[in-house]
């Protein structure tokens, strides 16, 4: 695998047995989570964006307990999370709630049904700098973002901030030194992410669990 | 007092001034950090969005270095979102040996081990525990008088984990703004959500939940903050939501740490506030600076 290419940029899912028994493993733990669930709504309430979601999240669990995937991945509640943990703090059965949307978001990437989420795209973006240079740079993340979304008026929106924090200084445009994977003759044949190795055992070790 | 220190990425991009006067208040406090050398990235939210593993091996790398120089000494941590990930990594592998057994055989790959030792302490913690606000106010040059300081803990700071203030109604930053000599701004807000990311995936979303703290903090000189997101978004986008919901909700914006630096008569250089977003004509003025 060459240098940059994250390991999630998988965006079609794998046809197969292994693939299916993966995705039906991931369904029973997400449902695991939340058995115990019932329906009192303090979730609801305790939500910061549930005013903006389709299915509030109680609603969500419900869906979650009766195995409605696809109309779980069809609404937009998941993606609304901000993870603010109000509803994993006042849970009265102490469900880890705000862990059970990131299993979801991580079935629906497993799905290959993220592809036209925004912050799917973004979390792709992040770490792949991430996998390159170890740490974030904001200006090559939003870079990659906005090439990743292919809509030419999206980085409009961020203009004004991007400039505005350009003139401070905030966002360095140099990025750190990268390893260079030589030949036998030593010369560079392409240069490794700081995070390529680990990134690959992480995908190897969550494939065979 | 002595703490390795984990700036995170943001302070060292949009979060400049939050490392520097980080760096500078404890540095005048007595406190000594030691940067972990050759830290990584802790997966913010993304990692967890896509892999639970790889959302566990990117704080642990970190904790792990720390743990190769000294298990005894606590990692400060400025960044809420950064916190949170080291915190959970402890508490998941905790509960979970099978889980530490994998993540380090991940981190094998870097030649490191994860013992569950290290422990991560957020900046608002040693502030309002370890120091503390008599030692503080003991070293208050110039007090705050008449500055009205609106607290704001956010989420991620206190949830899941705040274990050293109450996580819904949060109190630990009043006495430290009050040692200051500066008073606080009463309201309700300080631990609602500010949208976090979706600024940049659901702008409209965000900007609700942000204008109706910038509007509940209307009345006070700044509002404080302890968390780069949320400053982001407090700062960074005052000027949008004030149009879109046609109300003037121009307030200066400060790090916590940055307001303590003031009173600590620190140079406005070494706390970088040139690099605030939203600093207001009005605040400089009663400043003076």
């Amino acid at each position: 695998m060459k240098g940059d290419r994250p390991m999630m940029r998988q965006n079609h899912p794998v046809a197969g047995a292994a693939h299916k028994l993966r995705r039906e493993n991931a369904v029973a733990a997400v449902q695991e989570k939340i058995r115990a669930c019932m329906q009192c709504g303090t979730c609801s309430g305790s939500c910061a964006n549930s005013f903006a979601m389709d299915h509030t999240p109680r609603q969500l669990w419900r869906l979650v307990q009766l195995g409605e995937m696809d109309e779980i991945f069809a609404s937009k509640t998941f993606a609304l999370c901000s993870n603010c943990y109000y509803c994993t703090l006042r849970c009265p059965r102490g469900l880890p709630l705000t862990e059970t949307i990131h299993a979801i978001k991580r079935l629906a990437v497993l799905e290959g049904r993220d592809e036209e989420k925004k912050s799917t795209q973004f979390y792709r973006s992040f770490l792949a700098t991430v996998q390159r240079y170890g740490r974030v740079r904001e200006m090559e993340l939003m870079t990659r973002y906005f090439f990743t979304m292919k809509n030419p008026f999206l980085p409009l929106g961020f203009t004004p901030l991007g400039l505005k924090l350009m003139f401070k200084g905030k966002l360095p445009l140099h990025v750190p030194q990268l390893l260079a994977v030589k030949d036998n003759k030593g010369k560079a044949m392409f240069f490794e992410g700081r995070f390529d190795r680990l990134f690959r055992k992480v995908e190897e070790l969550e494939k065979t669990s | 007092m002595k703490y390795f220190y984990y700036p995170g990425c943001s302070l060292e991009g949009t979060g400049i001034e939050y490392n520097a006067s980080t760096r500078a208040v404890m540095d005048a406090l007595g406190a000594e950090l030691t940067e972990i050398e050759d830290w990584t990235c802790c997966g913010a939210s993304a990692a967890e969005a896509m892999s639970y593993l790889l959302s566990m091996v990117l704080p642990a790398r970190n904790l792990a270095l720390a743990e190769q120089i000294n298990q005894e000494m606590d990692i400060l941590v400025p960044c809420s979102a950064c916190f949170l990930n080291l915190k959970r990594v402890e508490i998941h592998t905790d509960q979970d040996r099978a889980l530490l057994d994998k993540v380090n055989t991940a981190l094998s790959e870097e030649g490191l081990i994860y013992r569950g030792r290290a422990r991560a302490r957020h900046l608002l913690d040693v502030f309002a525990n370890d120091l503390g606000p008599e030692r503080i106010g003991a070293r208050v040059k110039r007090k705050l008088a008449g500055l009205r300081v609106a607290p704001y803990y956010g989420c991620q700071s206190l949830r899941p984990y705040g274990s050293y203030d109450d996580p819904q109604e949060p109190r630990s930053m009043e006495p430290l703004i009050r040692s200051l000599g500066a008073d606080v701004h009463p309201w309700t807000m300080g631990a609602k959500c500010c949208g976090a990311g979706l600024m940049t995936s659901k702008k409209q979303v965000a900007a609700e939940l942000t204008g109706a703290i910038l509007s509940a903090a209307k009345g006070a000189d700044c509002m404080v903050t302890v968390c780069p997101m949320c400053q982001m978004n407090q700062d960074g986008y005052q000027a949008h939501i004030s149009r879109v919901r046609g109300e003037d909700l121009r307030i200066t914006i400060l790090y916590l740490p940055q307001l303590i630096g003031l009173a600590l008569d620190l140079a406005p250089e070494r706390l970088k506030l040139d690099l605030n977003l939203a600093l207001t004509h009005s605040f400089r003025a009663k400043l003076g600076i």
